[in-house]
Formats: structure tokens, sequence, C-alpha cells
């Protein structure tokens, strides 16, 4: 069709590369988040990722320890140590000994300081430093600037998981979507049976209505919501901020989707294999059960892709039906709040980020068929 | 581990309670109802019976939910915009005279109008033109899932990605943000993009079109290729270029799916929220009514009143979309 004709043309070179580059704009946002969250925090913050497999200069501060026994060498106290805490492949390029000049000598060479004291600190980070009294107060601090070797780590996962509380996130928000994602597909397809192959007065009416639902803003609905649930929640004594609550709120605003997904699917079913089960005494719940739910699985596939990634992504139906707490914030809730508190620490950030959209992208990548199949048949939410 | 098995016992409560319904009211329906096995007259009579009451079964948590959840909650918001913040007291046509007269209200429904503007038009064309170009080439299909894989990421997820882009470190240090790192390769001066008025809208903007152009490729894509082939040998052989063939040929012949896409992600745009929320907050002039309407929600104990009055708003503008909407299903319906 069109590529046959257009292959040989000259164009093609330049579509290839327009495509290319493309491609690129739109993969490099994530894969910078993803290369920033395994990188060291430190290296994090002085480079740009772009950079994670090169070596990066990084200016730090450490404070000599003073040991308890003091060595004497040729009439001089001495302390010999290591500026690196980390074992590695790290150099010093510069040291100083006051942070007005943290560049003040090369590495190697010796620095002379007040009342007599000298330091010399290696490339390989070894440093001595002599003096002609006994040491004390509290250590000299050096400065240096280091080469450091590019360095990847799950710590920031590490530290996200447990101490910034994603994992009992994750867990929050497998809680409200798994119910939150199956409870409405129950809920459209006997309805959507219903208004595509039973009989009953007003069943056109409903599904204009379901088409004019699909588009009703969210925003409508918020505020009178927000205030039936505080009454229920009073009269039941639950607190408005339940589990149950946002698996029916968000069952409810999946609806209309679902149910015309699954009406325009189900009518399209042939209608001799619904007639023939009917004549043969079959009845309305066991058509449904046998013959409508199985052939309609690739429907129900698609709404239910749909609906999981919309639940998992939701942030302002979580914001306003579940409570802020540890017990019932989301991860989308979760990060939103590091982005306030944590708003500087890109390695927490990025880390956080990671683990939120991981599992839409898993479904995503898994599952693309369906929802490419699912959107090119109901493109209206 | 307490935790996950607790909420597994949850899960399994909220879904069992949905599935026995539906089975249990069916069976009781049978049960009470027998339609096997009885005198012919019996039958026939419990027969009309059921299938009267069934429908309704089949129907009736739909109906509750989408009543409950979406119908009344219109028409109650609607109450409530003429009542004060507390819901209680009747004020008229109060929360509306105020919502003209704040400039808040100006800045955002004008960001929203750009906003309008800007996301459909540009994710729809490029939306278009990646699909004509990825239908060329060998690695087309790649190329299509690689560019609509941010579908898949939340708002607030794309929101920490680009503000990544977007950040801004002022003085010598490095930039470890994408966008200033480029500007200064080129020897450009590092900006904080997102306090930048005016322009700080379209760096916003930029996310929802990164996430939206694939959501708008894959639809024009599975239009491009309804197009029947005749119709572009005939071009081809008339002398058309390639750029005569797009705009002439194939442009007109998916115009409707064009429609689509772009009235969709119009619908889209209207509830925008979370990015304004996690990237600014609405400062620097990048207030929009969706975000504004949840400020008010809560603001100094909430304001229910000017919430819904804001609310309305925002569905106003989606009538004219509603009203097509049902038109072209009604349509629909009629042609099968």
């Amino acid at each position: 069709m069109v590529s046959s004709a257009n292959t040989r043309s000259p164009l093609t070179f330049v579509v290839h590369l327009t495509v290319l580059f493309l491609v690129v704009m739109w993969t490099i946002p994530t894969a910078g988040l993803f290369i920033s969250s395994i990188r060291d925090k430190d290296q994090l913050s002085v480079s740009g990722w772009w950079t994670a497999l090169s070596a990066s200069e990084q200016r730090l501060v450490t404070r000599i320890e003073i040991p308890k026994d003091q060595t004497m060498e040729n009439g001089v106290y001495v302390i010999r140590g290591n500026v690196f805490t980390q074992a590695g492949d790290s150099s010093v390029q510069q040291f100083g000994y006051s942070s007005l000049k943290p560049q003040a000598f090369e590495a190697g060479t010796k620095a002379q300081m007040k009342r007599g004291k000298t330091l010399i600190v290696q490339a390989n980070g070894d440093y001595v430093i002599t003096s002609p009294k006994a040491f004390k107060g509290r250590g000299q601090r050096v400065f240096y600037t280091a080469e450091v070797p590019p360095r990847f780590t799950l710590d920031n996962y590490r530290e996200v998981l447990t101490s910034e509380g994603l994992g009992k996130s994750f867990i929050n928000s497998l809680t409200v979507t798994i119910p939150a994602t199956i409870i409405p597909i129950l809920m459209a397809a006997f309805a959507a049976y219903a208004l595509a192959w039973m009989k009953f007065p007003g069943r056109a009416l409903m599904v204009a209505a379901v088409v004019g639902l699909l588009v009703v803003p969210l925003q409508m609905s918020l505020i009178p919501l927000l205030r039936s649930y505080n009454v229920i929640g009073e009269f039941l004594g639950t607190g408005s901020k339940t589990y149950v609550g946002i698996w029916l709120a968000h069952t409810a605003f999946g609806l209309p989707l679902a149910i015309y997904l699954l009406r325009n699917y189900i009518a399209g079913l042939p209608r001799e294999i619904i007639e023939s089960a009917r004549v043969d005494g079959a009845s309305e719940f066991d058509i449904f059960r046998k013959i409508i739910l199985p052939l309609s699985f690739p429907a129900l596939a698609s709404f239910s892709i749909f609906q999981f990634l919309w639940v998992w992504n939701d942030l302002l139906i979580a914001m306003v039906f579940l409570g802020n707490n540890e017990e019932q914030l989301v991860l989308t809730g979760r990060l939103r709040e590091l982005l306030g508190s944590r708003g500087g620490n890109w390695e927490i950030l990025t880390a956080s980020a990671f683990i939120t959209i991981i599992v839409p992208l898993c479904v995503f990548i898994g599952l693309q068929r369906f929802l490419v199949r699912g959107l090119l048949s109901g493109s209206v939410k | 581990m307490g935790q996950l098995i607790s909420a597994l016992f949850v899960m399994s409560i909220g879904v069992l309670g949905c599935a026995v319904y539906f089975y249990g009211s069916n069976l009781l329906l049978d049960f009470c109802f027998p339609t096997k096995n009885r005198p012919h007259l019996v039958i026939a009579r419990n027969l009309r019976i059921t299938n009267t009451i069934r429908p309704w079964l089949f129907i009736g948590p739909a109906l509750l939910a989408l009543g409950f959840y979406l119908i009344f909650p219109v028409f109650d918001s609607l109450r409530l915009s003429f009542l004060d913040r507390t819901g209680e007291n009747f004020i008229g046509f109060d929360n509306y005279r105020w919502l003209f007269s704040s400039a808040e209200f100006f800045e955002s429904f004008k960001n929203n109008m750009l906003w309008l503007i800007v996301v459909p038009t540009a994710a729809t064309f490029l939306g278009l033109v990646i699909a004509t170009m990825t239908d060329r080439i060998w690695w087309g299909n790649i190329a299509k899932s690689l560019i609509f894989m941010p579908m898949a990421i939340s708002f607030i997820g794309a929101s920490v990605i680009w503000k990544f882009i977007y950040d801004f470190r002022s003085g010598d240090d490095a930039q470890i943000g994408l966008l200033n790192a480029i500007v200064v390769f080129f020897g450009g001066e590092p900006q904080a993009w997102i306090t930048m008025p005016f322009w700080n809208n379209f760096f916003l903007m930029a996310i929802l079109i990164w996430i939206q152009t694939g959501f708008a490729m894959v639809i024009l894509s599975a239009a491009l290729r309804g197009i029947s082939e005749e119709t572009i040998e005939a071009a081809v052989l008339d002398g058309a270029n390639g750029v005569q063939i797009f705009f002439r040929i194939m442009v007109p012949q998916i115009w409707g799916t064009i429609a689509v896409v772009w009235t969709t992600i119009t619908i889209l745009v209207l509830k925008v929220f979370d990015i304004v929320l996690a990237m600014t907050n609405g400062q620097w002039n990048t207030q929009v009514l969706a975000n504004q309407m949840f400020d008010w929600m809560f603001r100094g104990g909430g304001d229910s009143g000017r919430g819904a009055v804001i609310a309305i708003i925002i569905m106003v503008l989606v009538i004219p979309i509603m009203v097509w909407n049902i038109r072209r299903a009604n349509a629909e319906m009629e042609g099968r």
C-alpha cells in the first residue's frame, strides 16, 4: 500500500532520521529518570545523568580523627590515614585545609599550615599530617577535589522502599487497584449484556445516557460525593475515607467506558448464537455466563487494562477519598508528598517515580495488543 | 507481610461480595419462578415475570452506581453553587458574581484556553505525522511502541520526569537538568523554566503532549491503514506528490477519526489537574480550572459553593462535545 509506493523515494532517509529523532525525544525523559535512579546519590547531585559513565569530579570534605595514642616520628606528631571512606579507584586532584581555598594544593605536594603543621594528601587518598605539638581539640578538616569513577547502586531503591514508605504505599496501591478493576468489569458486563440483548423499557435512553456520561468531568462529582461520604461515614461510624469507598468511586467512574466498550462488543456478537441458546431453554443468566463472557474476553481484557492503568495512575480520587496517612497513602499520593518534602533530593524522587511507573509500564508492554484494540473500539473517554 | 494478608482479605471480600450478588440474585429469581418441570401455563407466566425482572437485576448495580456517583452529583453541584461555603445557606448568584470578578478565575480560564488550543493540536498533529512516517519504515512498529509508552505513565510520574529535565542550578554549578545542560552547551544562560511567567505554561503542556501523542498516533495509524489503496494509486497516477497525497487524499478520508482524537484529548485537557498540582500548584501564573477547583475544595476548610461553581464551568465547556458524542453514537447505532 502506501509504504510500497514510497520505499525507494529519496525522502525515505529523511523519514528514518526524523522518526529516530522523535523516538529519542520520547524515550530520553524516562531513560534519564531510570539512569539517575541507580546512580550514587553524591554523583547524581553534581553531574548530569548523561555523564553517568564517565568519572565525575566531586568536591568533598573529611575531618581527620585524632587517635588516643599519638605517635611521634622524627620529633613530630604524625597521623596517617585515607580520605576515602569507600574503597575504590577514586583519585584526589587537589586538596586544601581551609574552606576558603579548597583547591590550594595539588595532590602529592606538601601544605604548610599554621603552627608548623604540615599536610600531604596523595592522589590515592593517603594523607599524612604532622605537628610539632600533640594534636588536640577537633581534628583538622581536609577539603579535596576527587575524581570519582562512575558508581551504580540500588541504595536509592532500598532507601525509598523502607524509610520513605514506598513499600507500604505499593501495597496500598494494589489494595485499591485490584478490586477497583474487577468490580466494574463484573457490573459492566452484566449491564452491557442487558443493554445489548434484553428487552426492557428505557433501554435506548440508557445507552444514550452512558455515552453522555463518558465525558462528564470528575470534578462535578467530587464535592457532592465528599459531602455524602462524610454523612455516610458518620452514620456507619467508619469515617469517610475507606477502601470500600474508593473502590466504589473508581467503579462508578470507570463504568461508562466499560459499559460502552462491552456493549459495542457484545452487541456485535452473532444473533444466532444467542437465539439458539434461548430456544434450547437456557436462561439468560446461563447464556451470559456460558456464552457471552467467554466470547467477550478480548473486550474484557482491553477494559481491564484501561481501568488498571487509570486507577493505578490516579491521584485526584485517591487524594479526595483516601486518607493522607501511612495506612492509606497510595503510590501517586506518596510521590506527590515526596515532591513537596524532598524536592531537591533527586535520588529519592527518581527512584520513587520509577517504582510508581514500573507496574503500569510492565502491564503496558506485556499487554499492548489488547490495549490498542480497546483504544480503537472506544476512543471517547 | 501482615498488611499484604489483610489487603488480600479485604480485596477478596469486595470482589466476592460483588460476585455473590449476581450469582445469588439470579439463582433466587430462578428459584422463586421456576421455568422447568411445571405445567405449561405456570412456565409461561414465570417466563414472563423473570424476563421482566432479570434485566433490572443485570443492570441494577450499574444504574445505582452511575446514579449516585455521576448523575446525582451533577444536580447536587448545581444546587451547591447557589449555597454558601458550608452548603447550608442560600446566597443566590453570589458565587457566580465572585467567580466572574476574580482575577484568579480569569487567569485559570485563560490558561485553560491556552491548554485547549495547544495540547490537542500539537498531540494530534504530531500523532498524525508520526503515524504517517512510521508506516513507511521497517522498524515503524518498534518506534510506535516507544512513542506510545508514556501513555502508561501517571501524570504525577511524568511530572517528576519532566521536573528533572527542567531542573535549574544557579551559579556555576553543573546543570543536572537536561534542558539547561543543552542551553549551556550551546552557550546560553540557564533558566528556571517553570517559574518563567507565560512560557512556563508551555513547559507544563509539553508533559501532556508527551503523554498523549502516542494515543493520537495509535488511533490515526489504524485509520490511515483503512484508507482504500485505489484512491492513493489514482492520485499517484494523476501525478500528485507525497505532500499533496497526504493533505488532499489521506487527511480528508480520516477527518472523522481526527475529530474523535481531538475531542478526546480536549476532554482530558479540561480535566488536567495532576500536572499543574505537581509542577507549580498554580504559582507563577500557571493556574488551571481543575486545580483551582481542587484548591477551593480544601482551602480554609473548603468552600463547596465556589468549588461547585468552578466545576460547573468545566462541565459547561464539556457539554458541546457531549452532545456531539451522543449524536454520533446514535447515528452509528441506526447504521447498524
